[in-house]
């Protein structure tokens, strides 16, 4: 039942934002629906946690504790982008780049693009998640156009061009899972469910499976981000409005990351770790390369933003490749506290280009002094986002690093801390310009009102507290890693 | 259906959704390359339909209707309007010329041949025999993609990889379960659309629907 709740109550939202027309309270409902299904994360959580996983609508939901993690995070990361999304809106139509008709279009997209994100990782069934995840590329694109600016189009053109191959190749790669459980033998019935498929997975032939596995990461890496396929993502990130591209960096990369964990599993079973490890090892290091070459010379902030989340991508995939529970549990650790910190940084950078009218690193200055909640927000931002301790992320990155050190992929963790070191510097010197300095002298000091701060220091706080208690999220965490990893 | 008859039947429609993959590479009248799709449509329409004659499967015949009316009518359709109200229907100047994207076209094929190896091995049949022709039709369709400048191309590219990728679905597994088919079908339409939409929006604003126009991102 909570299960069937998660997705009605935010598609309900979005069909009361087709029929009312735009206004400050539908802003503040669609907040709320997204509320109301962090909270039916976290229920269906307790349940799954120590028990079964719980079964809807026949077997087409199907939500075990990594189900249920992702529902977490899709929540969380949803609440605070869709809270922004009130204080754009208003903003857009005041400026009048934007309609109220216009204004609608966005709440319901949003709306349906975080629907589709849920179905993505409730679906009980490969095919049904590919297609949750191919709607997400259809629905974003018209969000990353929303501007209707002539960067807007060329990035949602790239996006859209791009991630449609790469998400066909995925479906190819589904199809050739559906052909080794076909040919199983003893399986009168095969089907997409990932029950079935897991059960089987011993016997699957390893020569279509290397085939289907080795699609997957190329199709589903699109939608990561995963280098060679990545040269949509800082386009699409840096032109959607700043709540949207908070939820696609901070969120749907970590959808297309959570079916390339399920379908890993398939593939560790079928092939052994060999060969998953190999790739998910060559698309990481090659992601953090591309990422750390290109942080150093960025010169506009946002895109700055999308390429490291291509870095954390390429540190996921190290994790993925470990594999080992550790290593996993690890890897949901760092989707969840790069979530917070990249969806509150995009968030912070949406009023920073409000305010400066530049997303150009060279024309934002002393941000500190000028702006000081902004200014400190999206400094303590950076600094969750590089690995500082308490922040979350130094404990995920530390554990993945463990993880790698334990099966042997030491040399693949030694050379990716050789690009988290590159990146850290790239990004402290364009924070430095950013928020260091002083500002022209009798400028007086621009203030934020509080109910734009106190979401986004609330999720930084969240984070650092993530990075040191480990309770309550522990067990959970344990859980979830142990559905995919033995 | 006798034997022999369903044998060579399946070949040739499997092979005319080869070639019309290698003419959108040859011809450059865009018009022309969207009538090869439409054929490729209607032909990967009839591979489902004989797979489903030839196994008595209601299902797949009823997919195979959906593919010609969809594949074969109703996005050639979409894309025939697009054609239209571009002032410069022709793809003047490739990023690769006419005949080296046929020389590509040949050497994908092959390579097609040798990635599916395992796969064909496991399905001793016509119909496995056959699947090299759909992963042909998918690598070309990348190549269209990378190779060509208008709009138009590389929507006509990705429905190359997508029908290419049908036709392996049909072929090796006769269609994936029909909730999944029917999704998926729906997303490659969706995802038409609104290339459509973008091409549209990127006329009014940038006059032409050359892909050269897009310059502004870059790092």
């Amino acid at each position: 039942m909570l299960a069937i709740i998660v997705l009605a109550v935010p598609f309900a939202a979005g069909v009361a934002a087709v029929v009312v027309p735009w206004q400050r309270a539908i802003g503040w409902l669609c907040t709320a629906a997204i509320g109301v299904v962090l909270g039916c994360g976290i229920g269906l959580a307790t349940r799954v946690v120590h028990g079964p996983p719980v079964i809807a609508l026949g077997g087409v939901l199907r939500v075990d504790a990594l189900s249920a993690f992702m529902v977490i995070v899709i929540g969380a990361i949803g609440v605070l982008a869709t809270w922004q999304s009130v204080r754009y809106l208003s903003a857009e139509i005041e400026a009048k780049r934007s309609s109220r008709r216009h204004a609608s279009l966005y709440a319901v997209l949003v709306q349906g693009f975080i629907t589709a994100m849920l179905l993505a990782v409730l679906a009980g069934n490969v095919g049904v998640m590919w297609v949750a995840v191919e709607a997400t590329t259809i629905i974003t694109t018209f969000l990353v156009g929303y501007r209707q600016t002539r960067g807007a189009l060329e990035a949602s053109w790239k996006y859209i061009a791009i991630c449609s191959v790469g998400i066909a190749m995925a479906f190819l790669g589904t199809v050739l899972v559906y052909l080794a459980a076909l040919h199983v033998g003893h399986h009168q019935h095969a089907t997409l469910d990932w029950t079935s498929l897991m059960a089987v997975s011993h016997h699957l032939d390893p020569g279509v499976m290397r085939l289907a596995f080795a699609l997957l990461v190329l199709g589903y890496g699109t939608k990561v981000g995963l280098a060679p396929m990545h040269s949509w993502l800082p386009d699409a990130h840096s032109q959607a409005p700043a709540p949207v591209s908070a939820l696609m960096s901070g969120v749907l990369l970590s959808v297309a990351f959570y079916a390339l964990l399920r379908f890993k599993a398939v593939a560790d079973g079928a092939l052994g770790m060999g060969f998953p490890r190999a790739l998910l090892v060559a698309a990481g290091l090659l992601s953090l390369a591309v990422a750390a070459s290109l942080l150093i010379t960025q010169r506009d902030y946002k895109r700055m933003l999308a390429y490291s989340s291509m870095e954390n991508m390429g540190l996921l995939a190290l994790g993925a490749a470990a594999g080992s529970p550790l290593a996993v549990a690890a890897v949901l650790l760092h989707i969840l506290g790069h979530g917070l910190a990249k969806g509150v940084l995009f968030l912070t950078s949406g009023e920073i280009l409000h305010a400066e009218g530049s997303s150009e690193i060279s024309q934002v200055r002393a941000l500190l002094v000028r702006r000081p909640a902004l200014g400190g927000i999206f400094g303590f931002g950076l600094i969750a986002l590089l690995g500082f301790p308490p922040f979350s992320l130094f404990v995920s990155e530390l554990n993945m690093l463990r993880a790698e050190l334990q099966v042997g992929l030491g040399w693949a963790g030694a050379l990716s801390l050789v690009f988290v070191a590159v990146i850290f510097g790239a990004v402290m010197s364009h924070g430095r310009h950013l928020l260091l300095g002083s500002g022209p002298v009798g400028e007086k000091v621009h203030s934020t009102p509080a109910f734009v701060t106190v979401p986004l220091v609330g999720a930084l706080v969240l984070c650092a507290l993530l990075g040191v208690v480990a309770w309550p999220l522990d067990s959970l965490l344990h859980a979830a890693a142990h559905v995919v990893a033995r | 259906m006798s034997g022999s008859a369903y044998a060579s039947s399946l070949e040739l429609v499997s092979g005319v959704v080869l070639v019309c993959a290698v003419v959108t590479l040859w011809r450059r009248s865009l018009s022309a390359i969207v009538k090869a799709l439409a054929v490729q449509g209607l032909a990967l329409g009839a591979v489902a339909l004989i797979l489903g004659v030839d196994l008595g499967d209601g299902v797949l015949i009823a997919v195979g209707c959906l593919v010609v009316i969809a594949k074969g009518l109703v996005i050639p359709a979409l894309l025939g309007r697009v054609v239209a109200g571009d002032p410069d229907s022709r793809e003047t100047a490739p990023i690769v010329n006419v005949p080296a994207s046929l020389v590509a076209a040949g050497a994908l094929t092959f390579l097609a041949y040798g990635a599916t190896g395992p796969v064909v091995a496991l399905i001793p049949t016509t119909a496995g025999r056959l699947i090299p022709l759909g992963f042909a039709t998918l690598l070309i369709g990348f190549f269209v993609m990378a190779a060509r400048r208008k709009a138009v191309s590389q929507i006509v590219g990705l429905l190359l990889v997508d029908n290419g990728i049908a036709l392996v679905a049909f072929l090796a597994t006769a269609g994936v379960p029909l909730l999944v088919e029917l999704g998926a079908s729906l997303d490659v339409l969706l995802a038409v659309v609104v290339l459509r939409v973008l091409a549209a929006q990127m006329t009014s604003k940038f006059g032409v629907l050359d892909l050269d126009q897009l310059r502004e991102l870059h790092d």
